[in-house]
């Protein structure tokens, strides 16, 4: 017998098997000699993730489906990979000194690091029930480990088990709901759930609504939406930065291609279902990410909620499913991971051993100590308010249009308040950098690699308000993919 | 279908004893071993569903392995010990959790019995070698190549993590 | 030969009562086998359903599920030894340095 595996297959997993071999060639390292390992890890992890980018440009335009309708390769695909890479590969900058700062151990850290991007790889192109789960559970299980990566450090083993318990617990839920689903329909294929829905009164099939409930559930915990996020600010701020500036970003950005790919594509037929229940997600999310974020004195904090605000944002795309909506979806990611990105990069820097110094009062007079950082960190969170002239403004601009476009004028008034409201923490860490002067005036000393993390965030960041359109053949070719 | 009748009943009042009695024991070895109880009940359960293959994977590896690894982390902690702080941070929580457990097994319980699943399907002519290792395999290295490998990756991540957790101080 | 629909019900009975033990409890290690417990739910169902429509995509699931579940096992019970080690008990209420 031999294993029926097409050239189509290989092409559609070459990014992630360009990753895994990086993985590979990682941990060998690390197992046959440390001292060497240690120099170099983060560099071949670089190489790889460059290497897995290029091969991205390469699919950039082009369909493919592999191994039986488990994989697809479209626009949008493509494009939230890049996201997630580019994700991957600022966080690996921001490690290199970092990991040296607190005292770990090198090669683990990058193989588990690049295995858990294989993970989100795999699930923003699933189109199978039982692949969402299992890419789910990959990228979910090395990051339980990167979270608890600090182990003398009680707070990041704390992170690391309470990420553990909910994690897992959510995805029980996924798989149950999975199971219903292939009661239900007989099939957990994507485009075969499409086609199975078109059937005659299966709309109103009980099991079908449990499982896809259950399965939103499921979702709804990895992209920490509302009442779902109960477990992410104290990861968040348990976890090592670096981990977290990376799972804030690269997870968001696979759990949703993995929601868009179920709700929209799969499940469009139930749309008269979920778009009420994704509206009241959306504006739940929107409106407490924001309130709770105004509170926090915890720049890790602040951070964690105004991310679960974020995906708020998100949502509302997700809610409009129409053209513009699933357009904007992937700008918005990809404007997320460099501003968001950025921010956490300039709170690694200023956190001193052991995350000690990660108060907003430690932000107090920034200008004064290291200029460039508070231009950098001003400029990320004026993205993260939706303020030009940021990447930030951009996305916020196509998802609003989306939203009027679907006719969502209540979830849009939601959108723009809470936009307005967030805009005071925002200014908050903008106003304490710039306006307080500095009891003593210290210099802060950065990394180079994190410099350059920083850089290439600002660049892309300002790049992306500047030039939408340089994305926009991208964002446009998105709506034609089929699953 | 008498006979059927009986097995279920017997096995599943096992499994969902013994499920009570996981989440209500005061000692994890106790909770350990009445997992095994359930587990085993399920691969007979298994069983009768003409799931062989399966059953016997789910004695040697959930019952068998995978316990193994509870019982051992349980009795190496000597966790018996570390009683469970009465005072809950939530009071609510626990009242109120029953309660929502309640409304959610009912909501499935009439999901099942709405009766799209209440017909007996003409059962009787299952196709040759159904539930064997064989049909099992055969899915697994064609249609299913795909998970299966990726499986492979995820008890990598789960060995390197393991090992990355366990060890003392580099 | 019974319907589907008992063996259904055994499933769903047993992923809430999985579902309570993770609220309930606060023992990480008792949380984490109400978690097993879902999972094994949701094994149940998958190979009811197999059997109902005699396809054995259902028994590969299965076969997946328990791997993910080892590993999970694997990590988790790695975890708590850390844990342990570091502090000497493991009572989730008391792992509250981080406020909520």
């Amino acid at each position: 017998m031999t294993i029926p595996v097409s050239a189509a297959d290989w092409i559609v997993i070459n990014t992630e098997l360009i990753l895994v071999g990086t993985a590979m060639i990682v941990l060998l390292l690390d197992a046959f000699n440390r001292r060497i390992s240690d120099r170099i890890s983060p560099w071949i992890t670089l190489v790889g993730v460059v290497g897995g980018l290029v091969s991205l440009g390469f699919l950039w335009g082009q369909e493919y489906t592999g191994f039986a309708g488990m994989l697809v390769i479209d626009s949008f695909s493509v494009l939230v990979k890049m996201a997630i890479l580019f994700g991957t590969g600022l966080a690996v900058l921001l490690s290199v000194d970092y990991l040296r700062r607190e005292e770990l151990a090198q090669g683990e850290y990058y193989g588990l690091l690049l295995l858990s991007t294989v993970g989100m790889l795999l699930l923003t192109s699933s189109a199978n029930l039982i692949m969402i789960f299992l890419s789910l559970e990959m990228l979910s299980i090395a990051l339980y480990v990167l979270t608890g990566y600090a182990r003398m450090r009680p707070r990041s083993q704390e992170a690391g088990m309470k990420y553990f318990l909910l994690g897992s617990f959510s995805a029980a839920i996924l798989v149950y709901g999975v199971a219903l689903i292939y009661g239900a329909l007989g099939t957990v294929d994507l485009a075969g759930v499409a086609e199975a829905l078109t059937a005659p009164g299966i709309l109103s099939n009980p099991v079908l609504l449990a499982g896809a409930g259950l399965v939103l559930v499921g979702l709804g915990f990895k992209v920490a939406a509302v009442p779902f996020q109960m477990w992410t600010p104290d990861v968040y701020e348990g976890a090592p930065s670096p981990v977290t500036a990376f799972m804030s970003v690269s997870t968001k950005a696979a759990a949703f291609a993995a929601l868009t790919r179920v709700l929209v594509f799969a499940f469009s037929d139930l749309s008269g279902v979920w778009m009420a229940v994704i509206w009241a997600i959306a504006a739940l999310t929107m409106i407490f990410g924001n309130l709770v974020a105004i509170a926090q004195n915890n720049i890790k904090r602040m951070l964690a909620y105004s991310s679960i605000a974020h995906a708020g944002y998100i949502l509302v795309a997700v809610a409009s499913a129409n053209q513009l909506g699933i357009q904007s979806i992937p700008f918005y990611l990809i404007a997320y991971t460099f501003m968001n990105i950025g921010a956490w990069a300039v709170v690694t820097v200023i956190t001193r051993k052991g995350e000690e110094g990660v108060g907003l009062s430690d932000y107090t007079g920034l200008f004064w100590r290291n200029p460039l950082l508070a231009v950098s960190m001003g400029l990320f969170m004026f993205s993260l308010a939706g303020i030009p002239p940021t990447a930030g403004f951009t996305a916020k601009i196509y998802l609003f249009m989306a939203a009027v476009n679907a006719n969502l004028i209540g979830l849009l008034i939601v959108a723009v308040v809470t936009t307005i409201i967030s805009a005071y923490f925002y200014l908050r860490v903008t106003v304490i950098m710039f306006m307080h002067r500095p009891s003593e005036v210290s210099a802060v000393h950065v990394p180079i690699a994190a410099y350059v993390a920083i850089i290439i965030a600002v660049v892309a960041t300002l790049w992306l308000f500047l030039f939408p359109n340089s994305t926009q053949a991208f964002t446009e070719a998105v709506w034609r993919m089929g699953l | 279908m008498i006979a059927e009748l009986v097995i279920f009943i017997i096995l599943g009042i096992v499994a969902v004893s013994s499920a009570f009695a996981v989440i209500l024991s005061k000692n994890p070895v106790y909770a350990v071993l009445f997992l095994v109880i359930n587990f085993f009940a399920l691969a007979m359960l298994y069983l009768v569903l003409s799931a062989q293959f399966v059953a016997f994977i789910q004695i040697l590896v959930y019952a068998g392995a995978i316990m193994v690894l509870f019982l051992f982390v349980v009795m190496l902690l000597n966790l018996t010990g570390a009683i469970e702080s009465l005072q809950d941070k939530l009071p609510a929580q626990r009242w109120l959790a029953p309660a929502l457990g309640m409304v959610l097994l009912v909501e499935i319980a009439v999901v099942f019995l709405s009766g799209f699943f209440a017909q007996v399907p003409e059962a009787s002519e299952l196709p040759e070698g159904f539930g064997t290792s064989a049909p099992v395999g055969m899915l697994l290295f064609s249609r299913y190549v795909l998970p299966f490998e990726v499986t492979s990756a995820v008890l990598l991540i789960a060995m390197v993590g393991s090992i990355v957790l366990a060890k003392r101080r580099p | 030969m019974l319907p589907a629909y008992p063996y259904l019900i055994l499933s769903a009975v047993l992923f809430t009562t999985g579902t309570l033990g993770v609220l309930i409890r606060r023992n990480p290690i008792i949380m984490f086998m109400s978690i097993e417990l879902m999972l094994n739910a949701a094994n149940l169902a998958f190979i009811t359903f197999a059997r109902y429509q005699q396809s054995m995509d259902g028994h590969v699931f299965v076969f997946i599920v328990m791997t993910v579940a080892a590993a999970e096992v694997a990590v988790g019970l790695g975890i708590i030894v850390a844990i342990f080690r570091l502090r000497g008990n493991i009572n989730v209420d008391e792992l509250d340095e981080m406020k909520g």
